[in-house]
């Protein structure tokens, strides 16, 4: 009765397989020379060793969710540019709603002054 | 490409949500021009919103009660007697929720107009999930009511139980909202759809994938049972209710319950009628445990709003039995009827209670212990009726509608009780549990009258009205619940 | 159907309207110490429902019909197939609505007659306990409103009762109205003297009606058993019905849904073997069961009506302030019994037997409550015994069938008693002022009672209008035409005298008596010299009381013209005849005799001129005793009211008293207590202890008293402790939820 699910069985265990020649692959093919600065888990400067737990200025969180506000309106913009002429009125209201509903938020936002950064 | 006509959306048949998102998207923009010492501009502005809604519902009560049911939104939402009634439930719970406000908030100085506007986005929230014909709408709404109630918790955020309350709410919510889209991707794995009506075709069709749905609407019950507070994915609920600034509290014990339990019954009863008894099982099992451990935990709590939070941990599972009762398809519109009417008297008694709650508590958010109320029997002799009242209502005592609605939810579970015994034993249980009950409400009452103490309370105009509002309120539905009961009854899923 | 008739609720809500006010608003509206708002509001709510009543009256000269006004639905209970559903219907046809004019009319007068009457009443109270004036208006604040809040009360109960279109609505109202006069009666319950009895006089009133009550539910259930509705018109529809054909015909119901009962093990029992009614495994004849709803009904009417054997409640209810014996204990709601017999004529026309004990029962009553009147000397007792023989006239008429004579004696009598209680009123007020006049200059004594006859006299000279108004009253009472009170009872005599020799010789009798002990009182108190301080400083009572009595006085006066018995007048028997089926309709020329009439105003003018020669030639003296006292025994006997109440101590309340002392002190607490509990149950656990070891004794012992109790307790204590605080422990539970959800699903799933 599972003969469905066979392909995702498939997909896991090529999943699996394929991940694990991956790292091998690049141990035994990439060409070592190993730095104190290489050899930290994250390069980009972030230190390892310290509290977990550290502050961060909310303004960065406030950024962060502004960001993907608005991110998410361009994901549905650009589906709409694409077919705009398909769409035709119906598609500039639902459209038009949906900037209107945002616009508020952009208005709310600046009048709080979430978008001073002092 | 087929694009939806507007025929199909029927605008009309959602005017009362249109009116409140409309209304609040204007309010709050229009509430960054309100100096902050005018901050009650904006809850009489909610209210004139809310009043809005109610005279169009108030048509379209006419209207349904003709017609029957419409959809609207191409399917998507379903307008029928039992989203109408419960939409009222929701625009009068609402409207005390502002009231409550009203004084509260400058009291407390945490008067903001975000407010009121949020409280508009909640309702808005749990109206759509009276009328959700859809799982993705299921899930929209059910975020759309939670995430203003997250912030809602914790308005008082000078204090730190209001902060603790927003933050658990917020974590554990969003844990059981995953199981729910957990639950709906099973579901729409099992049977191709997430359309309400579609699935229920399915699940009869196709036997093959029966497990999966299966499992689906088993974690669907988790995110649903999560906002109604139900054993055991109740945890939140006292240290929620306990933080959160009491209007919020109120508003929350009452709206999020009823739209929880509004999703719950369509969903079940439309999309599952196939799986009836295993659903039916599991509620049964729910309720039971949910009304022993929300009694008998109330019995030890000293904090009023602790104490009224397992009290609707409790009712959640005396509702949870006529939902239970609902698999048997012969008397489901018995037991949709008891519930809707248990959750209309449950929102007043509730309602009011919390309003005495509130005119106890002081400037500081102390005053919250049931010790407090010592004396009120004598210094408000009025205000220590009413809450004596509702105290009888929630204990499910004669002239109230705290009675009635139990007594229905009975009966619906025992006309239910040749498709599943077990309900006989989760209905002595929640017989069992009501006298249990009875200790911990009567003893607020015996503290109002027979201790002594300074019983200070303010009680403004709003509080007032709200109070003798639900005592009336509650009265009527224990006196003439005919008329009311007839509604309810006719609030029947089409 | 006439649209005036869609305005009939406003008839029971105006009054009620006025009770919300006076509640919530009365102490605002009290703005100084003279303020009458509450009253004014109450009087005019009264007023606005008596307009409503004269609407309905002229709506239904068009259509004497009637019509049945559906308001709401007040409960519905649905079993299986059969339905019990209560509607709150108004029914109007000619007799509620002769009904309603008279409770509004009547109603109204004395409502603007204690806005006047109250203020004194109040002040009265307020020297009686020596408040200072500050302390007096915050009494008056709290008990003028109050008081009118009970009145408006009362009045929409009333009309709740008599425009019920079922028996269960009027068993509300009549509910209601025994609810008000509790209040009314006990409306001086702190007074500082006589508190205590006023409570103990609610008490009984409610106590006595209660018995009452008990007829009433039981007859409300046969009715429902019997014809499976409780609306009047159905009922009387499938009795009429059913006289000769089965339940199961007239029910029009399946035979499947009727109990069912087996031949084999169903006995008949009663009288005739008409059609049978079955009761589980018993089976009644129709005839018996009519006996039995329309005896229970009986026992329901003498509580309310104050009829023999439980008229004692009405001489006591008279603790209540005045306007409250006039209009509920004289005038209006002691007359629900003949309204509801009246109502139920159908009934009563299918049950001879009831329809006689009902005469006799009345007739006996009248005569009794009229020698009891004679040897009383409080001038309200003496109208109070009145009143109950008074509506022994009216009990006696319904229960012969002449229910027009009745309802016509009902609505004179509102009149005339309602004159007479006010005009007493008034009387008392005076003396009561006269008194305050002497007692502040050092005579008075607190032992004054104001309403001994005994302690006025010669009070015509300071009172002109009340002495004509009493006079016209009492004239009217004693039947002297052509007053009110002479073309009623004259009706009631000639129906007796037709179909009842031995009741028409009782009332004969019962009204000489009426004659005599009104002439006793007249000459008492209006004439002679005054016999105290109080007296002789009498006053006249303002306008706002003078004026509804003369308005009274001469509605006693012309009351007659409503149905005169001479051909076409004969005005309320018309207006009757499409409510009241079975009432007698005197052939033409028949609705009058001039034998009974001239033997009833001679017997009158006699015993008039009787208590003349013993009242009037000699007037009493201070401190004199009362002539008839002659009579030595007999007096002593009238006065003590035949020993009804010592009769009902000694034969129910002493057994009942021994039978629960009894029961607490022997059966609950010696036996129950000291033996059972203490040496039986103590002795048996106290043996076991010896044998079992001390914590399961102990575990045993307070297991059963708070085990289970505890048992919560710890079980509300220990699960209080998972309620950690820490959200992980929250999310674990969600988790293990689930997990057992999916679990139980699945296991289920494959289980099959």
């Amino acid at each position: 009765m599972f003969e469905q699910y066979y392909p995702i069985a498939v997909l896991v265990l090529l999943a699996t397989v394929l991940s694990i020649i991956v790292v091998f692959l690049s141990r035994i093919m990439g060409p070592r020379r190993p730095t104190p600065k290489k050899s930290a888990p994250y390069e980009s400067g972030m230190s390892p060793i310290g509290p977990a737990v550290r502050r961060l200025p909310i303004k960065f969180y406030l950024v962060a969710v502004l960001f993907i506000l608005f991110d998410i309106e361009v994901i549905f913009l650009l589906p709409y540019a694409t077919l705009v002429r398909e769409l035709g009125v119906y598609g500039l209201i639902a459209t038009g709603i949906f900037v209107f509903i945002l616009t508020i938020g952009l208005v709310y936002e600046w009048k709080k002054g979430a978008l001073d950064w002092e | 490409m087929q694009l939806p006509i507007l025929e199909s959306i029927n605008l009309m048949a959602v005017l009362p949500v249109l009116i409140i998102a409309g209304w609040a998207c204007v309010l709050l923009v229009f509430d960054l021009l309100i100096p902050r010492s005018r901050k009650h501009w904006t809850a009489w502005l909610a209210l004139v919103g809310l009043l809005g809604a109610a005279v169009a519902l108030f048509f379209q009560i006419g209207h349904f009660a003709r017609l029957g049911s419409e959809a609207a939104f191409d399917g998507m939402v379903t307008v029928d007697g039992f989203s109408i009634f419960l939409q009222v439930v929701f625009v009068l719970t609402a409207i005390v929720g502002v009231l409550l406000a009203l004084d509260y908030l400058p009291r407390h100085g945490i008067e903001r107009g975000e407010y009121y506007v949020l409280l508009l986005f909640t309702t808005i929230g749990m109206m759509i999930m009276s009328m959700a014909a859809d799982l993705i709408v299921v899930f929209v709404a059910l975020e759309l009511l939670s995430i203003p109630l997250y912030i809602l918790s914790g308005f008082a955020g000078m204090r730190e139980t209001s902060e603790e309350a927003a933050l658990k709410y917020f974590l554990l919510g969003a844990f059981a909202s995953s199981f729910l889209v957990y639950g709906i991707a099973l579901t729409y794995g099992g049977t191709g759809t997430t359309r309400l009506t579609g699935i229920a075709q399915a699940v009869t069709s196709d036997a093959l994938n029966l497990p999966l749905t299966t499992v689906g609407m088993g974690l669907l019950l988790v995110g649903l049972g999560f906002k109604v507070a139900a054993v055991p994915f109740h945890m939140w609920t006292p240290d929620v209710y306990q933080g959160a600034p009491t209007p919020v509290t109120a508003f929350m014990s009452v709206g999020a319950k009823a739209g929880g339990f509004a999703a719950l019954i369509r969903v079940l009863v439309t999309a599952f009628p196939a799986i009836a008894s295993e659903w039916g099982t599991l509620i049964a099992v729910i309720a039971g445990l949910t009304m022993l451990l929300g009694n008998i935990v109330a019995i030890s709590q000293s904090n009023i709003k602790r104490m009224l939070a397992y009290s609707s941990i409790a009712h959640a599972g005396y509702i949870l039995l006529a939902v239970a009762a609902a698999q048997r398809s012969e008397n489901a519109s018995f037991a949709i009827g008891a519930v809707v009417f248990y959750l209309l008297a449950y929102a007043l008694t509730n309602l009011g209670a919390f309003t005495v709650a509130i005119a106890v508590e002081r400037d500081d958010g102390t005053g919250t212990e049931i010790d407090d109320f010592a004396g009120l029997g004598k210094t408000r002799p009025w205000m220590a009726l009413a809450m004596a009242l509702f105290m009888l209502s929630l204990t499910g005592m004669p002239i109230s509608g705290g009675l009635v609605g139990k007594v229905f939810v009975f009966q619906a579970a025992l006309q239910a009780v040749p498709g599943d015994p077990l309900l006989l034993a989760v209905v002595i249980i929640g017989v069992l549990t009501s006298v249990v009950s009875a200790f911990y409400y009567l003893k607020v009452i015996m503290v109002m009258y027979m201790r002594e103490g300074e019983g200070k309370a303010v009680l403004p105009l709003a509080l007032k009205t709200v109070l003798a509002a639900t005592a009336f309120g509650t009265l009527v539905l224990g006196i003439i619940p005919g008329p009311v009961f007839q509604m309810a009854q006719r609030a029947m899923l089409k | 159907m006439n649209s005036l008739f869609s305005l009939i609720p406003l008839v029971v809500f105006f009054p009620l309207l006025g009770m919300l006010i006076n509640i919530f608003f009365g102490r605002m509206l009290m703005a100084d110490e003279n303020s009458k708002a509450p009253g004014v509001i109450a009087s005019l709510m009264a007023g606005l429902s008596f307009v409503i009543a004269v609407l309905m009256f002229v709506a239904l000269l068009g259509e004497p019909e009637g019509v049945e006004v559906p308001f709401m639905t007040w409960f519905s209970i649905s079993a299986g197939s059969r339905t019990l559903s209560i509607p709150w219907t108004f029914k109007v046809d000619t007799l509620s609505s002769v009904m309603m004019l008279v409770v509004t009319g009547v109603g109204t007068l004395i409502h603007i007659y204690a806005i006047g009457y109250m203020h004194g009443d109040i002040d009265e109270q307020a020297s009686k306990r020596g408040l200072s004036s500050d302390e007096a208006f915050d009494l008056k604040r709290r008990r003028f409103p109050r008081f009118f809040a009970y009145f408006n009360l009362f009045l929409a109960s009333m009309l709740i009762l008599v425009t019920g279109s079922n028996y269960l609505v009027m068993f509300v109202g009549w509910e209601l109205v025994g609810l008000c006069s509790y209040l009314l009666i006990g409306f001086w319950f702190d007074d500082p003297i006589v508190g205590i009895y006023n409570s103990m006089a609610g008490r009984k009133a409610f106590v006595v009606n209660r018995i009452g009550d008990f007829g009433m539910v039981m007859a409300l259930m046969l009715i429902f058993w019997t014809f499976g509705t409780l609306q009047f018109d159905d009922v009387f529809a499938r009795a009429e019905c059913m006289r000769t054909a089965s339940q199961f015909e007239c029910l029009a119901v399946d035979a499947a849904q009727m109990v069912e009962t087996s031949p084999n093990f169903s006995l008949m029992f009663g009288f005739g073997l008409l059609q049978p009614i079955s009761f589980g495994a018993i089976t009644l004849s129709f005839q018996t069961v009519m006996i039995a709803i329309t005896l229970l009904l009986l026992l329901g009417a003498t509580g309310k009506s104050a009829q023999i054997p439980l008229f004692v409640w009405l001489p006591d209810a008279m603790a209540g302030p005045m306007p409250v014996s006039a209009l509920i204990h004289a005038a209006t709601m002691v007359t629900a019994g003949i309204y509801m017999i009246t109502r139920s004529n159908v009934l009563y026309a299918m049950a001879p037997f009831s329809a006689d004990t009902v005469a006799i029962i009345g007739a006996a009553t009248a005569l009794v409550a009229a020698t009891i009147a004679v040897a009383q000397f409080d001038i309200k007792r003496v109208l109070a015994y009145s009143t109950i023989s008074q509506l022994g006239f009216m009990i006696a008429a319904v229960g012969l069938g002449g229910y027009v004579a009745g309802i016509f004696h009902l609505a004179t009598h509102a009149f005339f008693k309602a004159l007479l209680f006010l005009s007493a009123g008034s009387v008392i007020h005076g003396i009561e002022h006269g008194h305050h006049a002497t007692a502040h200059k050092g005579h008075g004594d607190h032992a004054f009672d104001p309403q001994d006859m005994r302690n006025m006299g010669g009070l015509r000279k300071h009172m002109p209008t009340t002495i004509v108004v009493y006079i016209v009253g009492a004239l009217a009472l004693a039947g002297i035409p052509p007053l009110a009170g002479f073309w009623s009872k004259d009706e009631i005599l000639l129906d007796a005298s037709k179909h009842d020799p031995l009741i028409y010789i009782l009332l004969t009798i019962a009204a000489f008596f009426t004659a005599f002990y009104m002439g006793r009182q007249v000459w008492m108190v209006f004439f002679g010299q005054p016999r105290t301080e109080a007296a002789a400083h009498a006053h006249e009572s303002p306008p706002v009381m003078t004026t509804p009595l003369i308005i009274l006085a001469v509605l006693a006066s012309i009351g007659g013209l409503m149905n005169l018995p001479f051909g076409r007048l004969h005005f309320l028997a018309e207006w009757l005849r499409e409510s009241v089926a079975y009432a007698h309709v005197p052939a033409a020329g028949e609705g009058f005799s001039i034998t009974v009439a001239v033997i009833s105003t001679v017997l009158a003018l006699a015993a008039i001129a009787l208590s003349y020669i013993i009242y009037g030639t000699k007037p009493l003296q201070e401190g004199q005793a009362d002539p008839l006292r002659v009579a030595g025994p007999l007096f002593t006997f009238l006065n003590r009211k035949w020993y009804w109440d010592e009769a009902y101590e000694a034969v129910f309340i002493r057994p009942f008293k021994c039978l629960a002392n009894w029961l607490a002190f022997t059966i609950d607490w010696r036996f129950w207590h000291d033996f059972v509990h203490d040496s039986v149950i103590i002795q048996f656990f106290d043996g076991w202890a010896a044998i079992l070891s001390r914590p399961v004794d102990m575990g045993i012992v307070d297991g059963a008293v708070n085990g289970i109790g505890r048992l919560v307790a710890g079980a509300s204590s220990r699960l209080r402790r998972t309620q950690t605080g820490y959200v992980r422990n929250y999310a674990l539970a969600v988790a293990l939820g689930v997990v057992a959800i999916v679990a139980y699903l699945l296991i289920r799933f494959f289980a099959n």
